[in-house]
């Protein structure tokens, strides 16, 4: 291993990895946030629906699951243009993480709700709360806290599977490690530190959620 | 004085088991009934069709003259839209036997949601009907601590009646004697309360009425003194005998 000589290629390469890093952040952003927003309803419909409703939201729920990630990239990018949904890389690997996570976080929301006991809506309702308001005050603060270690894996689920965009083009943080690697034949060097600034954004949404779980924590 | 509380033929099934065949009760304003009956008598569920927390399929319930829970549109019946039954329901106070207080909510919080929400009341307004509250029920102290002793979230909505669903089942003795002393203060101060119990003895001291319940019916029913000193049926004696006083 030659260390002066990665250092200095690192450095040359600061912009790509950075660029890299940018967009693996970007991605793994907003796959979170519309993943969860879509989640919420998913877990909701899940929860309160009828049973059609129901039955139709299992299904997108189950076959989300038992499909593997990278298989949903493949096909968000290559189906969806066949049938005249022209999305760049960048947006067909966003749709299909999203899609993944709304899966995940529907599940996480439809499983937090049904833990909290039915007396809790029923002592709402009887001090006279509206179901939107019972929602708001009663249910969602409760489930907040349960959703909230689960979630928090989630989103590093979601980081790591970003990873998998590198296959349809989009240059993250894999891909322009991977183009450095092509250049300067450094691959353990560069491996290693990819592997280790994962390590590092996870770490760090792993310490953020739990700060936020003593926070909020009912003694 | 017109009744504050009137129900007539009163039907509730659950799929295939009738609870309810058709009560038929009446309170004034201040009274103080004592349900009292085995388990599977209909009693709690009585209460919470009084609550709306139950929909019922016959009979009605009228609370200061309104009719609650269902209109009726030129002979055909209808449920109320749930943002009516939402305020009908704060009308009448439920204290639960679980309790179900928000465990996410300090004491003083619990308290103050029917306020601020049901009620729309401003903050320190809710705040200090709140604190009142937690004063009278000796629980000032606590009001900043998440609910370990049930906070008066019911009563502090100012409710026509008071609804007590088995409330000292679920409590240690010491406490059983705390809330028992403040069903019996609210009874000196007027408050017309509806209270399920198999605190026999407690019923006989409070109550201005008590009504024994049996499969889904009113068996028996008269001032305590009658029920628990002269009981009139078998099935009343026979009850009464395997409780304890």
């Amino acid at each position: 291993m030659n260390f002066s000589l990665f250092l200095t290629e690192l450095w040359n390469a600061r912009m790509n990895l950075l660029a890299g890093l940018g967009d693996t952040v970007l991605i793994s952003v907003a796959s979170v946030l519309l993943g969860t927003f879509l989640g919420v309803f998913v877990g909701l419909a899940m929860t309160y629906g009828n049973k059609p409703t129901r039955f139709g939201v299992r299904l997108y729920i189950d076959f989300l699951r038992g499909t593997p990630v990278f298989v949903l990239i493949l096909a968000c990018f290559y189906i969806l243009s066949v049938v005249g949904l022209d999305l760049s890389a960048f947006q067909a690997g966003v749709l299909a993480l999203t899609m993944f996570c709304s899966s995940h976080v529907g599940e996480i929301v439809r499983g937090a709700l049904k833990a909290i006991p039915s007396g809790q809506t029923e002592a709402a309702k009887s001090i006279g709360l509206t179901f939107g308001q019972t929602f708001a005050y009663v249910l969602l603060p409760q489930a907040l806290r349960q959703i909230l270690p689960t979630w928090v894996n989630t989103a590093t689920e979601i980081v790591k599977a970003s990873t998998l965009l590198s296959i349809i083009g989009v240059v993250e943080l894999l891909l322009a490690t991977q183009q450095v690697i092509s250049r300067t034949y450094l691959s353990l060097e560069f491996y290693l530190f990819v592997g280790f600034v994962y390590f590092i954004l996870n770490f760090l949404i792993e310490q953020a959620g739990r700060a936020v779980e003593r926070r909020i924590s009912i003694p | 004085m017109s009744p504050i509380l009137t129900i007539t033929d009163l039907h509730k099934s659950f799929g295939d088991l009738e609870v309810l065949k058709g009560i038929d009760m009446t309170m004034q304003k201040g009274d103080v009934v004592s349900l009292i009956g085995s388990s599977g008598s209909g009693k709690t569920t009585l209460l919470r069709c009084v609550n709306l927390l139950e929909d019922f399929e016959r009979g009605s319930i009228e609370l200061d003259g309104e009719a609650i829970g269902y209109r009726h549109d030129g002979g055909e019946r209808r449920r109320l839209s749930e943002r009516h039954i939402a305020r009908q329901r704060a009308m009448t106070g439920m204290a639960f036997q679980q309790f179900n207080l928000f465990p996410h909510m300090t004491a003083i919080r619990n308290v103050m949601l029917g306020l601020t929400k049901t009620k729309k009341m401003a903050k320190d307004e809710a705040y200090a009907i709140a604190e009142k509250w937690l004063e009278r029920v000796g629980m000032i102290e606590r009001r900043d601590h998440f609910p370990g002793p049930p906070p008066p979230r019911a009563i502090a909505m100012n409710p026509r009646i008071m609804l007590f669903d088995e409330v000292t089942s679920a409590l240690d003795p010491e406490l059983v004697k705390e809330v028992l002393a403040v069903v019996r203060d609210l009874a000196d101060d007027g408050m017309t309360m509806l209270l399920v119990t198999h605190e026999m003895r407690f019923a006989r001291d409070v109550s201005s009425k008590v009504v024994f319940m049996h499969h889904g019916r009113i068996h028996e029913e008269g001032p305590p003194e009658q029920i628990f000193g002269a009981p009139e049926t078998d099935r009343l004696r026979g009850f009464l005998a395997n409780s304890e006083m």
